[in-house]
This record gives structure tokens, sequence and C-alpha cells, in this order.
């Protein structure tokens, strides 16, 4: 590992020194400095608006910074595009990937620049053998005429760093690489990181993910509020994770995942699910289907549901919802046979949903904060006429904003503008509107930064008190483990263990979520 | 980035944002002024008048079409169903489809004109159903649909007037088209009528709410609960709609039905929505900025035949300031975001 290297330290690859980013008027960056070497994996840590986002589109040429200076590979670097920055040496891997879906992994690799061979024609058959060579780089083994579209996130992304070292990259930038990928594919990202580590490339690390930037990151650069909030060296070990959230945050790590209170007891069962099973799209053959689920929801309790992805908790949660066919099973709501044909149906039973994918499922981008939250309610909003009762409408978003401590600046604001955890909290309104008695929340704080994590968090207990039955759908064990009051994991669009929450930990649901095994159920 | 984000709420760039709401209404103004001072008698209310007799037709689709538009869709067809509609209108108001001119009013067995106006609204509301249904169930594009439409609608007007005109009605109909009350055209008060009933319909119900939810986000508008294939339907209906009454406003004042009415009116019918600021995209969008839209390509094209300019320069101009207009609302964009 590179600690050993550390006894001889490589020349500073990138130096940003003292850099502001001014938005007219608005202090983005204020005076911020970090360094990389060759070979070294720099974690870049802080909050949403921390700035963290602002540096990157700095050092990937999107823009210019207002003050300070940069230094690539000892000359001044102030690339002019980031086509610019990526001849000069420095990759952006973005966390909505930028290959092109209908072309082939081969294509994607050599786009702009495909081999040529006799006749000036493209050489397919030189273009695949050194594709197969590149992605084996970063341990991949599909067949470089595979479309993009046919692979999965991780496998795309792995593309994508290929891709970025077969351009002679010197310093690969990641924003958010492990957000979207499964404990494996996680695990599997980070030794390829490793690898990379050892062929002496410098890899900037942007994540919210702290247990992964302490595993696998040498040093660490916190921001907060667009200032340095310092630098943490692995001092023979990992960074703690501790350390870190206090550099973040600038409080103790002990409230972060703090289980909330203690609440009342579970009352009675109020959605029952018995063996079902979802129809197979004959369009994506290999997409989890629910192979006979069963499970039970208690009024006023939270039901963790943890597996990775592609174990079918989404599916779940859509088959409830009526999003997706069911092909067999029952659905019993208060003791009463549903069969929701369309969300629209189950919604009108008392069923809501937050999705997963916040900015394609949840969020119309065009339009006010008002209107994304009352899109699931206008029923009751609006007069007998059709007309909109708008005074009613925004007392009711008002009364939300205090419950939820939504910070916005108006109704009409435009949702777009929120952080991740505000909008969140938006569409938990939506849905509170309708006063539901079921509430299936999927990955509730993805995107959302560490603070208002825990927001959200305190949230769902509220809601729980109050009777509302809630299904909560989340890769992140901590997350699990700190609000479920039981807790079931699925696997290959089964359950695979059910316990209730203060007897799990996070080895245990792992193997359920991770292993082959036979049901104990 | 939340940080850079926060400076739209604090005022400080207003300005672009207002520019970007009232952007095409300045436009209007301008070109009122420029056209004014190279011809004063511009300002003549005979002139204003007649403007906005010229504007009502297409203007009245394009009330339709921003609801089609606002759902990231769009209709190719109107044109040829405004014809078709027409001829419809034709057919009811005197009974038959015999070409005739005869400009005497007596001696029709038609049905009159609010039969023929009924006639007119419901085979459009109708065929816009029919390309609805056919976009929704068959998942087909709407630009495919309607652009089969867009032929078979002539095919059909061709055919049930053979090819010619239906002339000649009764002035209880010819009203509707060249009738005034007080100093105002009766087709401009249609229009106006409408465009209000419109905006009310956008702005202030919940139908309104959904038209926008399922053109900004379709799968958050399903997941929310509506009824997303219903309301796409439901907006081609619309838009079949005003092509009716625009085919039976236009067919009373030409006094004639053709069954070459309306070729290429779905450009600029589009190009006044867009023009107005109505995204293709979906989702963003408003009524009274298409009727600003409509006004401005009205005033242009009388302004520019006012000066003399020629019909082929006008096409040039009018295309150039659609392309203009798109460019400068993506550059304020633009600027706003920063």
């Amino acid at each position: 590992m590179s600690l050993a290297e550390a006894s001889s330290p490589s020349p500073i690859l990138l130096a940003v020194e003292g850099i502001t980013k001014h938005f007219s008027g608005v202090t983005a960056l204020s005076d911020v400095s970090l360094d990389i070497r060759p070979g070294e994996i720099l974690g870049l840590l802080g909050e949403n608006g921390a700035g963290k986002s602002t540096l990157l589109k700095i050092l990937s040429g999107v823009m210019p910074p207002s003050g300070g200076r940069i230094i690539f590979d000892g000359a001044d670097y102030h690339p002019s595009s980031p086509q610019d920055a990526k001849r000069l040496g420095i990759v952006t891997i973005y966390q909505e990937l930028s290959l092109i879906p209908t072309l082939t992994v081969a294509e994607n690799i050599f786009i702009g620049r495909a081999p040529i061979g006799r006749f000036g024609l493209v050489s397919w058959r030189r273009m695949e053998q050194e594709s197969r060579a590149i992605i084996a780089r970063v341990g991949l083994s599909i067949d470089p005429m595979t479309p993009v579209s046919a692979l999965s996130v991780a496998e795309q992304q792995l593309v994508e760093i290929a891709r970025a070292l077969s351009l002679k990259s010197r310093l690969i930038i990641m924003d958010e690489p492990t957000s979207a990928l499964t404990e494996t594919e996680v695990q599997r990202l980070l030794s390829i990181m490793d690898r990379l580590r050892k062929d002496k490339v410098a890899i900037m690390f942007v994540t919210h993910r702290l247990e992964e930037a302490s595993a696998i990151c040498d040093r660490m650069t916190v921001l907060r509020d667009g200032r340095l909030a310092g630098h943490l060296d692995r001092e023979g070990g990992p960074i703690a994770l501790p350390k870190i959230i206090e550099k973040m945050v600038g409080r103790a790590a002990s409230e972060l995942y703090a289980r909330p209170a203690q609440r009342a007891a579970a009352g009675d069962v109020v959605l029952s699910v018995r063996g079902l099973r979802t129809v197979r799209d004959p369009e994506a053959p290999h997409a989890i289907v629910l192979d006979g689920v069963d499970i039970d929801l208690k009024a006023g309790e939270i039901l963790g549901v943890a597996g990775l992805v592609g174990s079918g908790r989404t599916e779940l949660a859509r088959a409830i919802f009526g999003a997706d066919r069911i092909a067999a099973g029952t659905i019993t709501l208060d003791g009463i046979k549903i069969a929701p044909a369309s969300p629209a149906d189950a919604i009108a039973l008392g069923i809501g949903l937050v999705p997963e994918d916040r900015k394609h499922q949840a969020i119309f981008a065009a339009l006010g904060i008002l209107p994304n939250f009352s899109i699931a309610s206008l029923g009751s909003f609006s007069n007998g006429f059709g007309f909109m009762a708008e005074r009613r409408e925004r007392d009711a978003l008002a009364g939300f904003r205090k419950m939820l401590s939504i910070r916005m600046a108006s109704a009409e604001q435009a949702i777009e503008g929120l952080s991740g955890g505000n909008q969140q909290k938006v569409i938990l309104a939506r849905w509170l509107a309708r006063d539901p008695k079921v509430l299936i929340v999927d990955e509730p704080t993805r995107g959302v930064d560490v603070g208002a994590k825990t927001e959200v968090h305190q949230i769902l207990v509220q809601l729980a008190a109050r009777g509302i039955a809630v299904m909560m759908i989340s890769s992140e064990l901590p997350e699990v483990l700190a609000v479920s009051d039981r807790i079931v994991t699925m696997r290959r669009g089964r359950i695979t263990g059910q316990m209730p929450g203060v007897e799990a930990n996070e080895e245990r649901l792992m193997e359920l979520m991770a292993l082959d095994r036979k049901e104990t159920l | 980035m939340s940080v850079a984000g926060e400076q739209d709420q604090r005022g400080g760039i207003n300005f672009a944002r207002l520019l970007m709401s009232f952007g095409p209404l300045l436009f209007l103004v301008a070109l009122i002024i420029v056209f004014t001072v190279l011809k004063p008698s511009f300002m003549d209310p005979i002139n204003l008048f007649n403007i906005t007799r010229q504007i009502s037709i297409t203007g009245l689709i394009a009330l339709g079409m921003t609801f089609v538009i606002l759902t990231a869709g769009i209709d190719l067809s109107v044109g040829s169903l405004l014809a078709f509609c027409g001829m419809v209108a034709a057919v009811v108001a005197k009974g038959g489809s015999a070409n005739t001119l005869s400009l005497s009013t007596s001696g029709t067995q038609g049905f009159g004109w609010f039969a023929a106006l009924l006639a007119a609204v419901v085979v459009g509301a109708a065929a816009g159903g029919v390309q609805g249904l056919v976009i929704t169930r068959l998942k087909v594009p709407p630009f495919v649909v309607t652009l089969g439409g867009l032929t078979v609608f002539r095919g059909l007007t061709l055919t049930i007037s053979n090819g010619g005109p239906i002339s000649g009605f009764d002035a209880s109909m010819r009203w509707f088209g060249t009738g005034l009350i007080g100093p105002v055209p009766v087709p401009a008060l249609i229009f106006a009528a409408a465009a209000i009933l419109c905006h009310i319909v956008l702005r202030y119900t919940r139908y309104g709410r959904a038209v926008y939810a399922v053109g900004g986000n379709a799968e958050a508008a399903r997941l929310s609960g509506l009824r997303v294939d219903r309301i796409l339907v439901s907006v081609y209906v619309i838009v079949g709609f005003f092509a009716g009454l625009a085919a039976f406003v236009l067919s009373a004042r030409l006094n004639s039905s053709e069954a070459v009415a309306g070729i290429g009116y779905e450009l600029t019918v589009i190009s006044a929505v867009v023009i107005g600021g109505t995204s293709l995209f979906g989702g963003i969008g408003s009524v009274g900025g298409t009727v600003v839209g409509a006004a401005l390509i009205g005033v242009l094209q009388n302004g520019l035949q006012f000066n003399n300019v020629s019909s082929y320069t006008q096409s040039i101009v009018i295309g150039l300031i659609l392309i203009l207009a798109v460019a400068f609302d993506r550059w304020l964009k633009s600027r706003v975001r920063r």
C-alpha cells in the first residue's frame, strides 16, 4: 500500500492554492487549498453546499476560479473547457455517467479517436482487441462489443474509468462513484482504486460515504461552508469516522445516527402481503422479479427493508404501490383484499411512496414548491368545480414547512433551488398531506447531506408515532439499524430474514442480504 | 450546488427573471413602436382591429396547442384538421356537399350556424381524441401520429368536398367571421374569450396543475397518482376542439370552406406558442405567452405588409424571429442559472 511509499514522497501532482469562487456576490469557495501526489487517493468530503461541486467544476474546466491558483504537473493550470482539462490529464467522472448508451463499450472508449486501418476506414478488429485490454485494467471481462445500455451502472462506471486510463490521465476525479452501487460492487471499485494507486495514478474521491472514504483514502480534505475545514491524514490506520464527521459538521458524531427516542408499541397489522410475485418484463429479462414475498406491516412501526441493489426491495414497493404488474399473490389493507392497478388506485386506498430516484420519479423540476407539494392531493386542495383552493393549499404547505422545518424562501421558489434534504422533505409533505395509512420510503436519505439525514430519520419516527405504518427501504445499514423497529432482509426477490431492530447488527443483516442460503422463515 | 442556487432567492438577478417572463411582450411593444414610426397609420384602429382579426384563427389553435406542448407533445395535424372541420361545418350548414358558389342565403336546406359550429368542434375534438388514444395506447410518438393525421385529414377533406370549396353561408353564420360588436371584430372577441378561459383553466384549476405536472415529469406524475394517459388524451381533444372552432370562424369569415385551407398553419401555430415562451420539452409556458406570441407574428406580418415587404421576405423574417426568440430564452435561462 501507499503507506510504505510515503517514506519517499513523489512530487506534488496537483496543488490548489487559495482558490476562491464568487457567484454574483455569493461566495461559494473561499481560500481553499489542497494537494495530491501520484499514487495517492485523496478524499474530498463535506456536506451538500460545502463547496465540493464548485471545486470539482473548477478542476474539470467547467468554470474558472475567481481567485487563487492551481498548479498541475509543475505548470499553471487553467483549462478553458472540460475537453481541455481532459487533454491536460485530469478526468472527472460524474454521478451521471457520460457514456453513450446506444454505442458499444469499444466505441465509447475510442470515441473521437477510433483506430484507422486500411483504406482509412475504422479497424473494428483493433478497436475490439485494444478495448479488451483497456477494460481488463479495471477488472472487466465483458465483450467490448456489448452496447453500454446492457451494462449495470457499476460496469458502466468501470468502463468510464478505463476510458480515462486509456487517455493517459494523471488525475481521476470521482464524484460520488459509489452512490448507485451495491455493496459488492463498491468493494470491487475500491479494490480497483487501490490497484490504480499502485500504478501511480492520483485519485480524488468525492463521497458522502464516510466508511468507504475512511477505508480507502490516504488523506482527506474536508470542506465546510465553502471553506477549508481541515486536512486529515492516515496515521498508521484508517482515518476514524468521528474525526471526519466532526470536521464536516462541526459537531459531535454521536448525534449522527443516534437511534431516535423510544416510541410506542406497534399496533395492528395494516398491510399484509402474501406470496407476491411480479411479471417478468420481456423487454428487461434480467430485471428482478418478486418470487413469493410475505410481509406484514403494523400501524405505528417502521419496518426496515434491507437489501442490495437487485434484491427486489424497490420492486416490492412498486408492486404494493400499483406501479408494476402483479402476477400472483395477495395484498390486504386493513383486512380487505386490494389489487391496485395503478399508483392512483394505491394512493386512493391510503398508500404513499417516496421513490428512490428523486430527480426522475418525484420532483417536477420546472415547477415551484407549491405545485410539487400538492400534486398528490389536487382533489382535497380544489373545490367541486375543479378550481384550486390556493389559500388552503398554502396554509397546508406552511404547516408542513414548520413541522418538517423545510428551509425554503417561498412557496413559489423553484424546487430545484432547494438542497436534497429539503427537496425530500417537500416530497414527504406531499404524502403527509394525504394522511396515508401506509408510507413506503425508498432510500429516503439518498443525496441528502449528513445533517439533514438525521432530520429525515426523526420525521419518519414522528410519522410512525402518529400511527402511520412506515416501510423504509435502504441500502445504508447504519440507517436501517438506527430507524427500524423491525427489519426484513431481501435477496433475489425473496425475504431472507426477519428480526426486531434491537437484535440486528450489520454483520447479521449483511449475511442475510448477500449470502445464498435456504430461507429460514 | 446549493450555495450557487441560493442567490436566486435573494432577488439579485430579478431583472433577468423579469425579462424572461416579459421578453416577448417587450419585443412586441418594440415592434409596434418601430412600425408606427415607419408609418404612423399603422396605429390606426382599423388596422389594429384588422390584426386582431388576422391572428384570431391561428391564435385559437395556438391556445389548444399550448396545452399539447405543455405536456411535451406536438400536433402537426391542426392545419389539415382545420380544413376537415371547416368542410364538415359547411356540409352541415348547407345540408350537402355540392360545390355551389351561390351567394343567395335563401333556398338552402341546411341546419343553421349552431349545428355547423357544433359539428365542427365535435369532429375536431373527436379527431384529436383518436390521435390521443393512438399516442397513449399504441405508444406511437405524437410527432408521428399527428404527421399521419396531417395527411389523413387533408385526404378526408378532399374526399368529402371533391377537391373544391363549399361556399355561401347565411348571414347569421357569416357574422361570426365578419361581424363587429362595437368596433371590435367578432373573431377577435371569440379569441379573447377563449384565451381568458384557457388561462383560467391552466392557472387556477387542478386540471391545469395536472397538465404542467405531466409535461414536467410524466413518471413522477404517474407516481403521484395522476392518470397520465387520460390527461394526454385530453390535451389532443382540446387542440382538436380549437381547430374545429377556428375552422368555423374561418369559414364564416371567408364565406367558404376551402379544401386547401390551413396549409402550413401548424407551423405558424407552433411558432406562436414557442415564441411565447412555452418549452417544447414540456412543463413550462403560459397562455399569456401564447397570446403575445400570436400577436407578435400577426403584428410582424401586418407591419411588413404595410411597408410593402414581400411575403417571401416576410417568411424569412418570421423564421429568424422564431429562432432568435428561442435563442434569447435559452441565453436568459443560462444567465439565471449562473
